[in-house]
């Protein structure tokens, strides 16, 4: 009970010291594969702190819910990172919340965002809002069809389950599973804002969707939110990672030891995913906005025909 | 005292109150006596059918009363789906009651509304409670004619005579589905007791003509694509508490009676039906809630809302029918507690948003919500509670709409152990639609609550609101309670609604009140495993902490400024997103299929100094494509069977000589 607690507790904090530092990585390789020297790896907590220290400006009508909205979001992301396996299966609290939940979990925070982004009333908020639901709406059902071919292999929603499944030998190569790993990739890249589907670096307020919507927030709101920002992507990586490469994670009552190989495994797979991630968006441009639905509807189909497949192999 | 006759004593009274109503209306005083009564006899009613629900409900209650056919009498009876919808019906009666105490005194011809509104409760209560198919019919036309002279309620108003035109026509449409449905069912024999019914064999023939008429009786009444096109009209027609049991707890009715039919005096379903109920479900869903994307006026919004969610329950039921039929009894129990756990859902949340809509109403005169904004200033209680029906009607946990969405999504991964191809390939696809209508409920419920609620006010209207009375607010908070309760403790409602699906599917989902720590497991632990309470408190707890932090380690400055206008503010409220501009990306997407949109850009020549417009086109393509021929027809034959009216003596003598010689030649050939 008492190491459950314990793994528990480190997997929070555990998420919440490390998400920073992906995306640091993540700046730092873009930086260097574009033979700029970049801003060091710490430079988000920098940037963090540096927000925490500023002062808020409010915008002179926004109401309770744009100050609110930081931490509902912050948290709530906060708590769906918590409930991913990161370096070990078999979370204290993994019952708590199945996959579709944790999907959900980060609905109900952007949803609470996109509310921000109409309270003060100017075009940008608005903007930004009406396209990130729009994003979301495609986002969603492919969502559901990952999970759906997910479940068929491993039988299951539940993280930890899945990941003890895909972790033993009885899986073996599937297209089945290449296809959702595809799919599952475009989702993450869509819900984390990243290029192609939006830049995380533009600084055109026209152009953008996810910082069009929060351009209103500044000093610590704004600090919550770029935080939440940083765990979403670290718990996309962490999902990905845990579901379809669950290689060195620590199951269940493992010793300290396994935790410490499943701990080092996972930086290992954070760099690697931060690596190609970094790649991915130097080497692609971003898409009009009205691209997207052909980019996510793709990442539906994938996630069907990965299901229908299923169906077939498992029917002959 | 037996629950039915305790049920038949409420019906009695709320009666009696729609007579008193009559005579009362128009004295002073008449709206609170009517409204209190009907919240208590309602409350009466809820308690009695919960405990029914809760307690023994293995040996049924009937009552037999000597009215309607002379050889049949009037059947009523309490079984546990009865006494569910009842909850469903009497919650949503009290509460709308309530609101009405505050609401109704802004009513300008009460004698309109306090008579029918009583009564129409009574009706939805006795549809329930009917056990024979004359007394359903006539509760069930007792019911749609009191609502729709509720609906008529302000026929004045541009829209309303029109409304209350089509809700008649369709209405006589369903129950004329109806009758031929009950027809069938009670066969040669002509037993119209649902004992009887539920006892005979019925051919194949029958039982598929049977689900066909019931989805045109009963889908067109809860507003299935494609015969939902008089809900958007009448719903909001009526005043708000109205508005709030017609969407909230009528179309329930309606879900009750295809329930009572299909899944009990039908017999075992086959599997083809659940393909054409799956199909019909998911395609509302997703088409009641781009309706609801495109819409501008709020009512209208949350009518189509409506249909959004009678499709997802239709879904589930189509689910439940795959597995009954295919004898997986665990699954189709849950994915009938899905559906079950979604009526009750909808029913708090919408209620919860119709009121509000009323409050916004009251408060401001408006509709329309390009008219509306910044409303969280001037009605900070009324906007929190909306907040909540609106979180929860786009199924975010922790509340009660994710709770039956998550419990559908875990129904539809059961589908791999159906045999059937045609329902492997089609219930992912489902699947898919209905998280699609998910997401697209979520984004149409940030526009209705962003547009009207946040943002600057866009109308002097909007700038002086006030907030509104109490009982209004009092009626919202304990939906809103409700609304959480039902997503934090979910076990306890699927426990419940065991005895249901005990009672028609002959097996329920595993008790949750065994869980740990108040979690729900629908199959195994190992497969899926949901604890709202514990997702709410560690949001709880993560927010504190970050708070916590904040307010210890980070700067507490805060300046008021203008908002960032990127060098150019716009200054004026109407340059705001509206809702058409909030639309827009969805409207790009799906509605160049779904309404064959277009924006039209009409750019003034330069130095031309005429505004520059942008012009939006819609098309509905369900009236357009089904209800415009069919009264283009009726208006053609009209018009040329008028002639008739105008011929001479000579010509009407050889037109009957002519019916005579026809008819006679018809005999002959036909014997």
């Amino acid at each position: 009970m008492m190491s459950d607690i314990l793994v528990q507790t480190v997997q929070m904090l555990l998420v919440l010291v490390l998400a920073p530092l992906l995306t640091g990585f993540v700046r730092k390789i873009k930086a260097r594969l574009l033979r700029r020297q970049g801003a060091s790896v710490f430079q988000p907590y920098r940037d963090l702190l540096r927000l925490l220290r500023k002062e808020v400006v409010l915008a002179e009508n926004a109401s309770w819910l744009f100050r609110v909205t930081p931490y509902v979001t912050f948290a709530a992301i906060w708590v769906a990172a918590a409930l991913v396996p990161t370096f070990a299966t078999g979370l204290l609290f993994n019952w708590t919340a199945d996959l579709i939940a944790i999907v959900a979990l980060l609905g109900s925070a952007r949803f609470f965002l996109a509310l921000a982004g109409m309270d003060v009333g100017t075009s940008f908020g608005g903007i930004g809002s009406s396209r990130e639901v729009m994003i979301a709406a495609l986002a969603e059902p492919a969502m559901l069809l990952i999970v759906f071919c997910m479940a068929l292999i491993a039988g299951s929603t539940q993280l930890s389950t899945v990941a003890n499944f895909m972790a033993s030998s009885y899986v073996g190569l599937r297209v089945s599973l290449g296809m959702a790993v595809m799919a599952l990739i475009m989702v993450a890249l869509a819900e984390n804002a990243r290029i192609p589907v939006d830049n995380p670096a533009t600084h055109l307020e026209l152009t953008m969707v996810h910082e069009a919507m929060i351009l209103e927030y500044s000093g610590r709101h704004l600090a919550m939110i770029e935080f939440g920002a940083f765990l979403k992507l670290l718990l996309y990586v962490s999902l990905i990672a845990c579901v379809f490469l669950p290689w060195k994670i620590a199951v269940f009552g493992a010793g300290p030891l396994a935790y410490t190989v499943g701990a080092g495994a996972y930086i290992v797979k954070l760099m690697v995913a931060g690596f190609l991630l970094a790649l991915f968006e130097t080497a692609t441009a971003k898409m009009r906005v009205f691209r997207v639905p052909q980019f996510l509807g793709a990442a539906l189909m994938l996630g069907l025909l990965g299901t229908l497949l299923l169906f077939v192999s498992r029917s002959f | 005292m037996s629950g039915v006759i305790l049920q038949m004593a409420c019906v009695a009274g709320l009666l009696g109150l729609a007579v008193l109503a009559i005579f009362l209306s128009r004295a002073k005083g008449a709206t609170a006596v009517i409204y209190s009564g009907t919240l208590v006899v309602s409350a009466i009613a809820l308690i009695g059918s919960l405990r029914w629900l809760l307690g023994d409900t293995a040996n049924a209650a009937d009552l037999t009363l000597p009215i309607g056919l002379p050889w049949l009498g009037a059947h009523f009876r309490l079984d546990a789906l009865a006494s569910f919808f009842l909850v469903v019906v009497n919650l949503g009666g009290a509460a709308a009651s309530l609101y009405g105490l505050g609401y109704g005194h802004h009513e300008q011809a009460p004698h309109r509304v306090l008579p029918f509104f009583s009564a129409f409760l009574a009706g939805m209560n006795l549809v329930v409670l009917a056990d024979d198919a004359f007394s359903y019919l006539l509760c069930w036309e007792f019911m749609s004619l009191v609502s729709w002279a509720l609906v008529m309620a302000h026929h004045r108003e541009a829209g309303n005579a029109k409304a209350g035109y089509v809700y008649l026509v369709m209405a006589s449409f369903g129950t004329l589905a109806l009758l031929l449905a009950f027809g069938l069912l009670a066969g040669p024999a002509g037993d119209y007791g649902f004992a009887a019914i539920r006892a005979a064999q019925h051919t194949p023939y029958a039982a598929a003509l049977v689900l066909i008429l019931m989805l045109l009786g009963a889908g067109s009444k809860a507003g299935l694509v494609p015969l939902h096109v008089w809900l958007p009209l009448a719903h909001p027609a009526a005043p708000s508490h109205v508005s709030a049991l017609m969407s909230g707890v009528m179309t329930k009715v309606a879900i009750y009676g295809f329930i009572r039919v299909v899944f009990d005096l039908l017999g075992p379903p086959t599997w083809p039906a659940s393909v054409v109920v799956l199909f019909l479900g998911s395609i509302t869903a997703v088409m009641g809630i781009l309706y609801a994307m495109m819409e501008k006026d709020l009512k209208r919004l949350l009518a189509y809302s409506t249909i959004e969610n009678i499709g997802v329950i239709f879904a589930s039921l189509g689910l439940a029918l795959a597995f009954q039929a295919n004898g997986l009894k665990l699954a189709a129990a849950l994915a009938f507690t899905a559906a079950l756990f979604h009526v009750l859902n909808h029913s708090f949340f919408k209620s919860l948003l119709f009121f509000g809509a009323g409050a916004v109403l009251t408060a401001t005169g408006e509709r329309d919500m390009d008219k509306l904004g910044g409303l969280i200033h001037r009605m900070p209680f009324t906007s929190f509670a909306v907040l909540v029906g609106c979180v929860a009607i786009s199924a975010l946990p922790p509340f009660n709409g994710f709770v039956s969405e998550w419990l559908m999504f875990q129904a539809v991964l059961q589908s791999p152990d159906l045999p059937q191809w045609a329902l492997k390939i089609m219930v992912p696809a489902a699947g898919a639609m209905l998280a699609l209508a998910a997401a697209l409920a979520a984004a149409c419920f940030v526009k209705f609550f962003g547009v009207t609620f946040l943002s600057r006010p866009r109308s002097g209207a909007a700038e002086t609101a006030d907030e509104v009375d109490r009982y209004s607010l009092t009626a919202m908070f304990i939906l809103a309670t409700l609304c959480l309760l039902a997503g934090i403790l979910p076990g306890p409602v699927i426990d419940a609604l065991s005895p249901v699906t005990a009672e028609i599917l002959g097996s329920a989902m595993p008790i949750q009140a065994n869980e740990a720590w108040l979690s729900i497991v629908p199959i195994a632990e190992s497969r899926s495993s949901y604890n709202g309470l514990l997702v709410m408190v560690f949001i709880a707890i993560s927010a504190s902490l970050a708070v916590f932090f904040i307010h210890r380690f980070a700067s507490h400055a805060l300046r008021r400024g203008p908002a960032w206008g990127c060098g150019f503010s716009d200054s004026v409220p109407a340059a705001q997103y509206s809702s058409a501009s909030f639309a827009q990306p969805i409207r790009r997407v799906f509605g160049a299929l779904a309404f064959h949109a277009r924006d039209h850009v009409e750019m003034p020549a330069p130095g031309d100094i005429r505004p520059a417009r942008l012009r939006i086109e819609l098309h509905d393509l369900i009236w357009e494509g089904i209800y415009a021929p069919i009264v283009g027809a009726v208006a053609w034959s009209s018009e040329w069977l008028n002639r008739l009216q105008f011929l001479t003596i000579r010509q009407y003598l050889s037109l009957v000589f002519a019916t005579l010689v026809t008819l006679l030649l018809v005999l002959a050939i036909w014997s």
